[in-house]
């Protein structure tokens, strides 16, 4: 079947097979930012936007994104890099690999609530899995940038 | 591994009903559960095109989309304030905002799973299924039933006053619940659904009027009740024993919101 998409702001056409996921899409198309985590829809290490809105790439059908927008990390990197420093400061990254969903997810959650409360950061957040830090690294790290944000961003 | 060989946008409801018929087609909601399933599926059937993605509320009722994500739900002010908040607390452990993003109420409610939150939640509310050929039947009937080849066209919520409390248990942030109690008065009438029993969540009035003398005086006796009635079982998450006693205690403090 024909999927027409737009990824990362360039519009894409190609065959594609019905049951292929939007991860694979993205990956085949240079998206390595995107892993394959737990392939269970739990870890979110695959967290893509779908016409702005975070989603579980693994678990939606390439076939529905026709006609839609999908941005990975490759398409947000002035976005990501400006609050990824902040996780880096606080060695919160570890392993990195759950780190691009979780900044995918931190993106979506300040652009829906641009002044969350630590309790809103955990809830928005409890869909990104990651096994070496405890989370707290990261917490601080989003507490440091939303700090600096609100104090107009400067250095 | 799920396999799809053939992918259908329905353009109405009677194509995806004609398409249903065959019991190598399946119709895809938010495909979370399904695509760790092993079917090999002969025609996926993708109702998105179909605008059954939106909540319409008007002064006697709330008209739910089979479509609708489970974030939708969440983010809507008008069933959070009808529930008092009891929608959104039995979403907000499922998952994470990027699951709740995709699965739908359709799917959620369809699949009658027994580890459902939101079939538990919407059980214990005046709630109503539309299927395309079977009309409106309420969700207690719909939810004993065995699926069939039908299309759920949407939920109905009846606004009738009510008190709300939802209640859950689980055994490790954003897991299935070990055991799920939604407690409601509807117009002065007490109720609860219990889910994760592990089975499909089940619907128990006060038929004996233990909560007649207000809802603070009764719950410790109506927890007991419940414990006695509501059938439970074992799974890996925890055993009957475990489960019944969760069942008195979680049914009496939700009771004791009401």
């Amino acid at each position: 079947m024909k999927l027409t998409v737009t990824l990362n702001g360039k519009k894409i056409q190609e065959e594609i097979s019905p049951d292929l996921v939007l991860l694979d899409f993205v990956r085949a198309h240079g998206c390595h930012s995107v892993k394959r985590g737990c392939d269970t829809s739990n870890c979110g290490l695959c967290t893509v936007f779908l016409d702005g809105k975070p989603v579980l790439s693994c678990s939606v059908l390439a076939a529905r994104a026709e006609g839609r927008r999908v941005d990975t990390l490759e398409g947000l990197q002035e976005e990501a890099a400006e609050f990824a420093a902040f996780i880096a400061d606080q060695g919160a990254e570890q392993c990195g690999f759950c780190n691009p969903g979780f900044v995918m997810n931190a993106l979506a959650l300040f652009r829906e609530n641009p002044r969350p409360t630590d309790q809103e950061i955990l809830t928005y957040l409890a869909g990104n899995l990651c096994r070496c830090s405890g989370y707290e690294g990261q917490l601080r790290g989003i507490r440091a940038f939303l700090e600096w944000k609100e104090g107009g961003g400067r250095a | 591994m799920l396999t799809i060989k053939n992918y259908v946008r329905a353009e109405s409801l009677e194509e995806a009903y004609e398409l249903n018929q065959k019991k190598s087609s399946r119709v895809i909601g938010g495909m979370l559960w399904m695509r760790l399933s092993n079917f090999n599926i002969q025609t996926a059937i993708d109702l998105s095109g179909l605008g059954l993605d939106t909540i319409e509320e008007s002064p006697e009722e709330f008209s739910i989309g089979a479509m609708v994500t489970l974030r939708q739900l969440e983010e809507h002010q008008g069933l959070g304030a009808y529930t008092q908040g009891a929608l959104g607390e039995s979403l907000r452990h499922i998952v994470g905002v990027q699951f709740r993003n995709l699965a739908t109420v359709g799917g959620s409610i369809w699949g009658r799973f027994g580890f459902s939150d939101v079939l538990t939640m919407f059980l214990a509310l005046d709630t109503w299924v539309e299927l395309y050929q079977g009309g409106l039947m309420p969700l207690e009937e719909f939810a004993r039933r065995r699926a069939d080849r039908d299309i759920l066209v949407r939920l109905i919520l009846k606004k009738r006053p009510a008190r709300c409390c939802y209640v859950s248990h689980r055994n490790t942030r954003t897991d299935f619940p070990v055991l799920a109690v939604s407690a409601v008065c509807l117009e002065g009438q007490y109720q609860v659904a219990v889910g994760a029993r592990p089975g499909r969540a089940v619907l128990l009035r006060d038929q004996e009027k233990i909560l007649e003398g207000g809802a603070a005086q009764g719950a410790e006796d109506f927890g007991r009740y419940a414990a006695d009635r509501i059938p439970v079982g074992s799974n890996m998450r925890a055993q009957a024993e475990y489960r019944r006693h969760l069942c008195r205690v979680l049914t009496e403090r939700a009771v004791r919101e009401l």
